[in-house]
């Protein structure tokens, strides 16, 4: 058996790897190449070297989406973790009607971004007239506001799925030695539980990072950048740079900005993961 | 193991040489196949005459036998599809660009149509899109905008469209049935939304006013720098609009264009400002008689001899990558729609277009019927001058500082600046 794995492993892999080379790798560099140039189609190119890097840097709305989406990140990050992982500990305690709950604390998932987005914006909107206060698309604050509520909304179901598979895959043993030990279930929870936990909130913190990091849809529908670009995040601001300015310079532009962009992300997440994985305990 | 990894890079490349081989071969195959007939590709921007484009196509191909595919972009999505379709080795043969801007970004690919028989039947060389002496595009569709009014909601207020024929009148006119409002039921004009459903019947088709002005008084058809000496007018006439409608100038921000739609059609107010394309869907609720189009009056220039906003922002572009059988089939397809009974018929009946060419056929839309009666009562139609906005950027910007304005949280400094300064701006990073 062994044998035969490490005589076929290629044939095994080349299916994945040739999807993989077609679907990403290939068009990848296509995209590194075409942060380069400027174009209207892909396959009629011209070469202009690194401008579009210098004109990416000296987009003052291009800076601004970046610290819009540092502080919606944290911001929601953070929170989206702790309000999944509070309902994950509530419903594995064994209380009627978990199941019910998991069921519909995860079903925001299934929806598409845009169609939230377009009902978020419906209620919050109404919720605002009805204050008497400026609507989404007039106040940033509350477009912020409103896309760390339609994102925890979305979100924590999901992370909370994960983090109850979590709770439930750390042995009884060690909470009834806890238990016996004389443990609070604060203590339990903070130095049992959590140690334990850390595969979990590695994947989960890795999701809820980048999935914020490139939000678009929600972006799109909810606020679509409103006021004057001041609620646009970063692959918001990429999009707009490709098609609302004329000219083929801007594509190129647009592309230098998504390289970068990409960049930043892996730069990130790869951070994140290191991060965390150094706290996991093996059990 | 390094053996395998070998084979394995072998083979990825074997593979991606196969598949750029195929592309090319592909290009060539298409190119014999069409030495016999030519194909013609049509990528239709307009979403609401997309079945009766797939049905004249269909009689073409049945009349000639040339296959003609026609697809249409979604809604609000066509310079994405295009994009992505003119890097296809099938690329669309036939498609549009709305003006000298957006052929800013198409020029390279458009083929100079100066000597090709539908140029030949263009009624005034206005509607054709040139550059450098080329002919790049072709108007198809000349369509008016201004004020719809819903007469009999007027009449009951107790005046008639002839009562309307300059600002001050029109202003009178709608403060006069905002102060009856509770009385009447029913108020001046619907809601000036600027949900991005709507917010270019303001942006766009209204900021057209007073540029046109401006070009008319110094006598240009573009410029790089606007210095908007008719924008007080601009803040009139959308101050009338936002004070004298169905809601709160507060809530326009969210408000989309259905909602304005569907206010006209439920007679909760009497204007609604919007184009000809707007007639089918209100003549299924009002005859006529019960409907008209008045210009949208700003209080400059001769406004007793003040038409409609009438133009276009269609222009039909020949792809010049294509094969040269395919660009004769797509332009003798283009000639056939333009000048053939079943292509004016289609055109005018079906599509409500009226058509810019020597062949086209009376329309049956009400308010293109209003435009030719003004225009020949000896009325200057307004041209329609934003396809020289410097880019969707401007209009956006414009857009957001109109809707932050409306509902009280920025000042007409901001539209100001938006108008004036963003214009230079833009026009600097072209």
């Amino acid at each position: 058996m062994q044998k035969n794995i490490r005589k076929y492993w290629p044939i095994f892999l080349l299916p994945t790897l040739a999807a993989f080379l077609l679907g990403f790798v290939i068009p990848f560099c296509q995209g590194l190449y075409l942060s380069l140039c400027k174009f209207t189609t892909i396959n009629k190119a011209t070469f202009v070297g690194f401008s579009n890097y210098v004109k990416a840097f000296q987009d003052e709305l291009f800076a601004n989406a970046f610290w819009f989406t540092a502080k919606f990140t944290v911001v929601s990050t953070i929170l989206i973790n702790i309000l999944a992982l509070a309902i994950a500990l509530l419903l594995t305690r064994g209380i009627k009607g978990t199941t019910p709950f998991r069921t519909v604390f995860f079903m925001p998932n299934l929806i598409g971004g845009i169609v939230l987005g377009y009902i978020w914006q419906i209620l919050l909107n109404c919720v605002l007239s009805l204050l008497g206060k400026p609507l989404l698309a007039l106040n940033a604050t509350y477009g912020y506001w409103g896309l760390i509520i339609l994102m925890c909304w979305q979100q924590i179901g999901y992370m909370m799925i994960i983090y109850i598979a979590g709770l439930q895959s750390i042995p009884n043993d060690y909470i009834e030695a806890a238990y016996i030990d004389g443990a609070t279930p604060w203590q339990t929870f903070w130095k049992v539980k959590l140690p334990n936990l850390m595969p979990s909130i590695t994947i989960c913190l890795f999701l809820t990072l980048t999935n914020s990091f490139k939000l678009f849809d929600q972006n799109l529908a909810l606020t679509g950048g409103e006021p004057a670009h001041a609620s646009e995040m970063l692959a918001l601001n990429i999009y707009q740079t490709f098609y609302v300015r004329s000219g083929p310079q801007w594509k190129g532009i647009g592309q230098a900005k998504a390289v970068l962009f990409c960049i930043l992300v892996i730069a990130i997440s790869s951070l994140q993961l290191k991060l965390t994985k150094s706290k996991e305990v093996q059990q | 193991m390094k053996k395998f990894l070998a084979l394995i890079l072998a083979l990825v490349m074997s593979l991606s040489l196969v598949a750029c081989g195929g592309g090319s071969n592909d290009a060539q195959g298409s190119g014999d196949d069409a030495t016999a007939t030519g194909k013609v590709y049509y990528l239709n921007f307009k979403p609401e005459q997309d079945e009766d484009w797939q049905n004249l196509a269909k009689a073409y191909t049945e009349e000639t036998g040339v296959p003609v595919t026609v697809v249409t972009a979604a809604s609000g999505t066509y310079e994405e599809t295009l994009m992505a379709d003119m890097a296809k080795t099938d690329a669309p043969t036939l498609f549009q660009v709305n003006g000298p801007v957006g052929l800013a970004n198409w020029k390279d690919y458009c083929y100079d149509l100066s000597s090709s028989a539908v140029y030949g039947e263009l009624t005034s060389d206005n509607y054709a899109l040139k550059e450098d002496g080329a002919v790049y595009g072709i108007a198809y569709v000349i369509e008016s905008y201004g004020l719809i009014t819903n007469t009999a909601l007027l009449e009951k207020a107790g005046y008639t469209t002839d009562d309307i024929k300059s600002f001050a009148d029109l202003k009178k006119v709608a403060e006069d049935i905002t102060a009856r409002k509770d009385e009447l039921g029913f108020a001046a004009f619907t809601s000036a939304g600027m949900d991005s459903s709507s917010d270019w019947r303001f942006k766009t088709h209204l900021a057209n006013l007073p540029i046109y002005f401006e070009y008319q008084a110094d006598d240009i058809g573009t410029t790089t720098a606007i210095k908007g000496t008719y924008l007080d007018n601009y803040k009139n006439i959308f101050d009338l609009y936002i004070n004298n409608s169905t809601c709160d100038p507060k809530d326009l921000a969210g408000k989309t264009g259905t909602d304005s739609e569907n206010e006209f059609l439920n007679g909760e107010a009497v204007f609604f400002q919007n184009g000809s394309w707007e007639y089918p869907a209100l003549s299924a609720k009002y005859s006529d008689d019960e409907m008209a189009m008045i210009p949208i009056y700003i209080g400059v220039g001769d406004e007793a001899n003040q038409g409609l906003c009438t133009g276009t922002e269609n222009y039909w572009c020949v792809n010049k990558d294509a094969s040269e059988e395919d660009i004769q089939a797509t332009l003798d397809f283009l000639y056939w729609c333009v000048t053939s009974d079943k292509g004016t018929e289609a055109m005018a009946n079906e599509m409500g277009f009226v058509i810019p060419f020597k062949g086209a056929l009376e329309s049956n839309n009400l308010f293109v019927k209003q435009d030719k009666a003004m225009t020949a009562e000896g009325k200057t139609p307004v041209s329609w001058n934003f396809p020289t906005m410097p880019s969707e950027e401007w209009k956006n910007g414009v857009g957001s500082a109109l809707t932050a304005y409306a509902a009280g949280t920025g000042d007409w400094d901001a539209v100001k600046t938006a108008f004036v300064d963003g214009w230079a701006s833009e026009y600097a990073m072209k």
